[in-house]
């Protein structure tokens, strides 16, 4: 690894990465990679209705086939589940959670599990789910969110009663001021369409059974472990029994953040054969299979005072549940819950989220998961509320910031820094904001089929789940902590293990970097271990930006144990008191006589050979850290879309786009910039591409990667890209999440840049994906 | 069953293959070769790309029994001798990967790009890899690479 | 992601070729390129008892020039269509549309003859055809027949070829100096089927406009010729007024790139661009 960075000051330094060789030689250990001899393969048998009940299932020319080795309806293993599967955010007392089950003899979306075939080979396994019978008894379903609730609507979940989920309220009223009674009130109404994630690794599982019930499960996951204690919970397993494994995870984006059926399938299945057991996902099976994101029907309404001081904002929310609550479902509209004033000082705010069943695939964690959604209808609703008062946009936004930190906003929350005015600054720096109108007045006079917009969203997010004791009051089942152990060997190499678990974030090298400073080492003698429960024992894995505030942060505390221990080592091997040793640079030293030093390393071989410890302290160099932060993590930022629309034909293209962050500390620029590249293209393609769609009957049409556009770089321009810093005061690396920002800013920039390209047409909004027909329509219905 | 000879990454094999066999399959399960990834069922993703008789190909949609006396070059064999080839190491330097799985096929449709002189320019180079998906990085950094590659393979512009 | 069992035979010619698809009926498929049929053959959309690979037909690679016309084997790769310098020369619309097919990936293993036998309304090339009238060489049992590219294609995915006959070769006409020609094809993403394509030919005699051939892709169950825009463009419309007329007689589809409405305004635009390109305004 060429590391460009000098010892003691590799954080903020453009360190490649050390993940790389592997995965660029073709030596990449995804899960579907491995196949232990003996290795079976599993195909699940799915329903082809969105909403059915199934009245028989014949396996028996499945057995028959050639290769089969076993096949098993929802009955045959119902015995096996000791629970249901696993929500762990019950939002509301009375929340309704419908069990299910890996395996269902009623469909509830169209992919729903009915049965599975297991044989020697993947071809084998695949011809003999198509001698599966399965009769079928359509019932109806219910699949738009909009009329879900309307009278006589479809039940999902006939039992009970209704399809509404939860309804769950955040309200607080400062200035006693109705909303309806402020001057100036605008209220819109918006949808953002179902997301299908598409990590371009679809799942997989193996399941390889040991000698005495125990199991190692590799699984394409996000969480290996929480993934063993629900997978362990739901089958009634110790989970001394269950050791999880994700090795190369390609890619995740919230989609690998769940307990799947094909998991609990996978690991029953080989319990009860004695054989390993594989599952790969293939495409067209990932858009039915694995959750959804978004989906959301919202109505926002921003209330100000003729000068432009914004006094409510009030959030009204229906969100899709789809058919089951998977692993977080109902929490994701809570994600975004304190945020919906954004990065504004707005005093009064109300948020009410209902969440709804349909007949649909489950929606989860998709990449920002709750504060897109948020980010969205206030930045669209910005743009609103300053031509209604007849201001300039950027300038409202600007008045409106939250400019003194740490701020308590009205939503509860205290945001511990930030600078919103920095980076808009910088923002405008960047993009020469006059000579783009100059270019749009240019182009607006000549009439011609091209015309160009300009679109802005200054945003705020939280991140860096969790405080452990917020989590709990806001009902979430698990804490928001993570483990850090860092571990000298005995020549001086040092073992860091960590219960963040990436896929793609380059933790290895970034958490060497961290650690390699912290102890004054080179960073070569640092090796980052994870993703194996039977190595990295406890941690709660990386979503939500959490892996650096969090998991990063625990490094620092246990480097801090360290240190602290070694000094002891070091005090009484020099016979001097601890506090008179300084450390730095790898190197404890006395004060007043410098050349009275030992190394840490030293001190580590010493602590390994014993001979020579203080009384009562234990042999060996290695502390354990677990941190549970104080706060979230509050990064924000000011982006910019420029575009180009077609008038004639409504394509909308992307420009230019430029995005100023402020993600505290940076320990990888590389990385940083590598996180916000690929956040804001999710939400460029969010903006003008990507759209889950159904049919009547709840089939769904966009399920293939034909029909659902991920675009490619032919279709996307290079970024421009600055950074504000401030630190974050509550951790000591001063370190925020970047995973999502790029994803919350980036559609409502586009969205906006389209209708500034088109308002002088009288265009006034577009529905997400900005869709050619969309544009075009939106054009034709302002010329009516 | 039909016996069919193909070279990959100058190893001459006989294989015994059902025609119904997909090359990538071929390549992951028969010949052990794991780096080519499999990313979509609809030949759009580009994870699968290799070099087929030196051309890009995508060899998820391509029967193995039609690489009979085919020269396949895989993501495995591009590096020599320890060397990573100036693609990979231009991916390195510019952090042009993250997850790494669409990575293969990124790699090879850019040396195939790149052999053919046809990354002239950002332009060309985006349009060049219309048929590789990525999740993670929003190409960015994957044209920068490409940009860097073309020069030390004396194939820019 | 993994096809329904078949059959497998290599022809080492196109009589053999032929032979295999008598022997089995209609349910075998010719294997060329195989980037319409594989895809199908994936998802178990397509379930051919057999197929017959041509793909090492290497004499049904090539282009030559005939004179007035250019011939093009149906095994040439798209890649190779799209830089060859004899079409570059006289039938460049042929060459730049190949290189529009697809991704680079495809067109390495794409051949001439599977888009056009392969009946897609929404493939490039089987509009470019129309619009250039092109002879479509066909062989079967009784020998060789030509089929006017206007008579080739029947429905979606359907052509008149029957089950045991090869489509061998496209002969495209040379065209004048004076010939301006355009395909424009509008679709999301790059690499995505066009959401409606246009070629256009506009003929000179003596600086006038003495006629013009425009195909339209994805606008009807198969390729299609403009013929009221034609017409009026030859009778002396200007190619605005002319492109509005590409309307008449399609039947385009609504699917998830737009609705039928949508393309019909959508062929209008690019019908307007795409004669405007040829006419060099």
């Amino acid at each position: 690894m060429s590391a460009t960075a000098e010892k003691g000051s590799y954080v903020g330094s453009a360190v490649k990465r050390r993940e790389d060789k592997a995965l660029l030689t073709g030596q990449g250990t995804y899960v579907d990679n491995m196949a232990p001899v003996g290795t079976l393969s599993l195909v699940v048998v799915r329903s082809p209705y969105a909403h059915a009940r199934v009245t028989s299932v014949s396996l028996d020319a499945a057995r028959a086939a050639e290769g089969v080795v076993a096949a098993f309806s929802a009955a045959d293993l119902q015995d096996d589940w000791k629970a249901a599967m696993p929500c762990a955010w019950p939002v509301t007392e009375d929340m309704k959670n419908p069990p299910h089950y890996p395996l269902t003899d009623v469909a509830r979306y169209q992919g729903d599990g009915v049965a599975v075939v297991l044989a020697e080979t993947r071809a084998q396994a695949k011809d003999a789910a198509e001698l599966v019978e399965v009769d079928w008894e359509p019932v109806d379903a219910v699949v738009d969110v909009a009329k879900a609730l309307d009278d006589g609507a479809p039940l999902a979940h006939p039992d009970l009663g209704t399809n509404e989920c939860y309804v769950w309220r955040l309200d607080t009223d400062a200035t006693g001021q109705a909303i309806e009674d402020a001057e100036v009130v605008v209220t819109r109404r918006y949808y953002q369409p179902r997301l299908i994630p598409n990590a371009i690794e679809p799942r997989a599982v193996l399941a390889v059974p040991g000698a005495a019930g125990e199991v190692i499960l590799y699984a394409a996951t996000q969480i290996p472990h929480i993934l063993r204690l629900l997978v362990a919970a739901t089958l009634g397993m110790s989970e001394t029994k269950l050791r999880v494994v994700a090795p190369d995870v390609g890619g995740g984006f919230g989609s690998k953040l769940d307990v799947y059926a094909e998991e609990l399938l996978a690991v029953a299945l080989a319990r009860r054969l004695g054989r390993p057991v594989k599952w790969t996902e293939e495409r067209s099976e990932n858009y039915v299979s694995t959750i959804h994101g978004r989906d959301f029907h919202t109505e926002y309404t921003l209330a100000a005072t003729k000068d432009g001081t914004i006094t409510h904002c009030r959030a009204r929310v229906t969100a899709a549940m789809g058919a089951y609550l998977q692993l977080v479902t109902p929490g994701i509209p809570l994600l975004g819950a304190w945020i919906y004033a954004g990065p504004y000082a707005i005093p009064n705010y109300s948020v009410e989220f209902t969440g709804v069943f349909t007949n649909t695939t489950p929606t989860d964690a998709y990449r920002g998961a709750g504060r897109p959604e948020a980010t969205y209808v206030i930045e669209r609703t910005m743009d609103a509320l300053a031509d209604e008062l007849g201001v300039d946009r950027v300038e409202l936004r600007r008045k409106n910031f939250i400019k003194e930190f740490p701020a308590t906003m009205a939503s509860g929350l205290t945001i511990d820094s930030g600078d919103y005015v920095a980076s808009l600054d910088k923002l405008l720096e960047h993009l020469d904001l006059d000579a783009l109108h100059a270019e749009q007045a240019k182009r607006r006079e000549n009439g011609g089929a091209k015309q160009l917009g300009v679109g802005f969203s200054t945003y705020n997010e939280m991140c860096g789940l969790a405080p452990s004791r917020i989590l709990g009051a806001i009902r979430y089942a698990a804490g928001g902590w993570e483990q850090a152990t860092i571990r000298y060997l005995p020549t001086g190499s040092i073992q860091v293990v960590t219960g963040t678990s990436p896929h793609g974030q380059g933790h290895e090298t970034a958490w060497a970097q961290i650690v390699a400073d912290q102890l004054g080492c080179d960073i070569e003698a640092v090796e980052v271990l994870h993703g194996d429960t039977a190595v990295s024992h406890a941690g709660l894995d990386t979503y939500g930006s959490r892996s650096l505030p969090v998991g990063g942060v625990a490094l620092c505390y246990a480097a801090e144990k360290v240190v602290d221990k070694a000094r002891q080592i070091v005090a009484h091997q020099l016979e001097v008191s601890a506090d008179d040793l300084d450390f730095a640079d790898g190197t404890f030293s006395v004060k007043g006589s410098p050349d009275k030093e030992m190394t840490l390393a030293a001190a580590a071989w010493a602590a390994f050979a014993a001979h020579d410890l203080p009384d009562g302290m234990e042999p060996g160099l290695e502390a354990t850290a677990t941190y549970d932060p104080p706060n979230f993590s509050w990064p924000g930022g000011a982006h910019a879309a420029v575009v180009e629309v077609d008038t004639e034909t409504g394509d909308a293209r992307l420009v230019r786009y430029v995005a100023i962050d402020d993600v505290g500390t940076v320990v990888n620029p590389l990385i940083v910039d590598g996180q916000v590249h690929g956040g804001i293209t999710q939400g460029i393609s969010t903006a003008l591409y990507e759209e889950g769609s159904y049919d009547e009957a709840g089939s769904l049409l966009t399920a293939n990667l034909v029909t659902y556009l991920v675009p490619s770089a032919a279709e996307l321009p290079s970024y421009e890209l600055d950074r504000t810093e401030s630190r974050s005061p509550t951790n000591p690396l001063g370190v925020k999440g970047v995973g999502e920002t790029g994803t919350i800013a980036a559609a409502p920039a586009v969205i906006n840049a389209v209708l500034d390209a088109v308002s002088h047409l009288g265009v006034e909004d577009i529905q997400m994906p900005a869709t050619p027909e969309r544009v075009w329509r939106a054009i034709q219905e302002a010329k009516a | 069953m039909r016996r069919v000879a193909l070279t990959v990454n100058g190893t001459g094999h006989e294989l015994d293959l059902e025609p119904r066999e997909l090359l990538v399959y071929v390549l992951r399960e028969r010949l052990g070769l794991t780096g080519t990834n499999v990313g979509c069922d609809t030949s759009s993703c580009g994870s699968c790309t290799i070099l087929l008789d030196g051309e890009s190909v995508k060899s998820c949609t391509l029967l193995g029994v039609q690489a009979e006396g085919a020269q396949i070059t895989t993501i495995e064999g591009l590096a020599s001798d320890g060397e990573l080839h100036p693609v990979q190491q231009a991916f390195h330097d510019k952090h042009a990967l993250q997850c790494g799985y669409c990575t293969p096929g990124m790699v090879m449709a850019a040396v195939s790009l790149i052999e053919h002189g046809e990354a002239t320019d950002e332009a060309a180079i985006r349009i060049g890899l219309e048929g590789n998906l990525c999740r993670c990085t929003g190409y960015h950094n994957i044209v920068l690479a490409v940009e860097q590659a073309a020069g030390v393979m004396g194939k820019a512009s | 992601m993994i096809p329904a069992r078949f059959d497998y035979d290599v022809a080492e010619s196109v009589e053999h070729a032929i032979e295999l698809l008598g022997a089995v009926g209609g349910d075998a498929k010719l294997l060329a390129g195989g980037h319409s049929l594989i895809p199908a053959m994936k998802l178990r959309i397509a379930r051919p008892a057999k197929l017959v690979d041509i793909g090492r037909l290497s004499d049904l690679a090539y282009v030559k020039d005939g004179g007035t016309q250019i011939a093009v084997g149906a095994l040439t790769r798209h890649a190779t269509v799209a830089a060859d310098a004899t079409l570059a020369e006289h039938c460049p619309i042929v060459s730049f549309t190949a290189a529009q097919i697809g991704d680079p990936q495809v067109r390495h293993c794409g051949t001439l003859g599977g888009t056009l036998a392969h009946g897609d309304p929404a493939s490039d090339m089987p509009a470019v055809m129309l619009a250039l009238g092109a002879d479509l060489v066909v062989r079967g049992k009784g020998g060789e027949r030509v089929v006017p590219a206007t008579e080739f294609f029947t429905g979606v995915f359907e052509t008149a070829l029957a089950p045991d006959e090869v489509l061998v070769e496209a002969r495209v006409p040379k065209l004048a100096g004076s010939t301006g020609w355009s395909y424009v094809k509008a679709n999301r993403r790059a690499q995505d089927w066009a959401t409606v394509g246009v070629a256009a030919l506009v003929h000179r005699d003596n600086g006038s406009i003495a006629g013009a051939s425009i195909g339209l892709v994805n606008m009807g169950a198969t390729p299609l010729r403009a013929k009221a825009a034609e017409d009026a463009l030859a009778g002396g419309s200007s190619a605005a007024d002319a492109a509005m007329l590409v309307t008449e007689g399609a039947e385009p589809p609504s699917d998830h790139s737009g609705s039928s409405e949508y393309r019909a305004h959508l062929a209008q635009v690019m019908a307007r661009r795409a004669l405007e390109q040829a006419l060099g305004e």
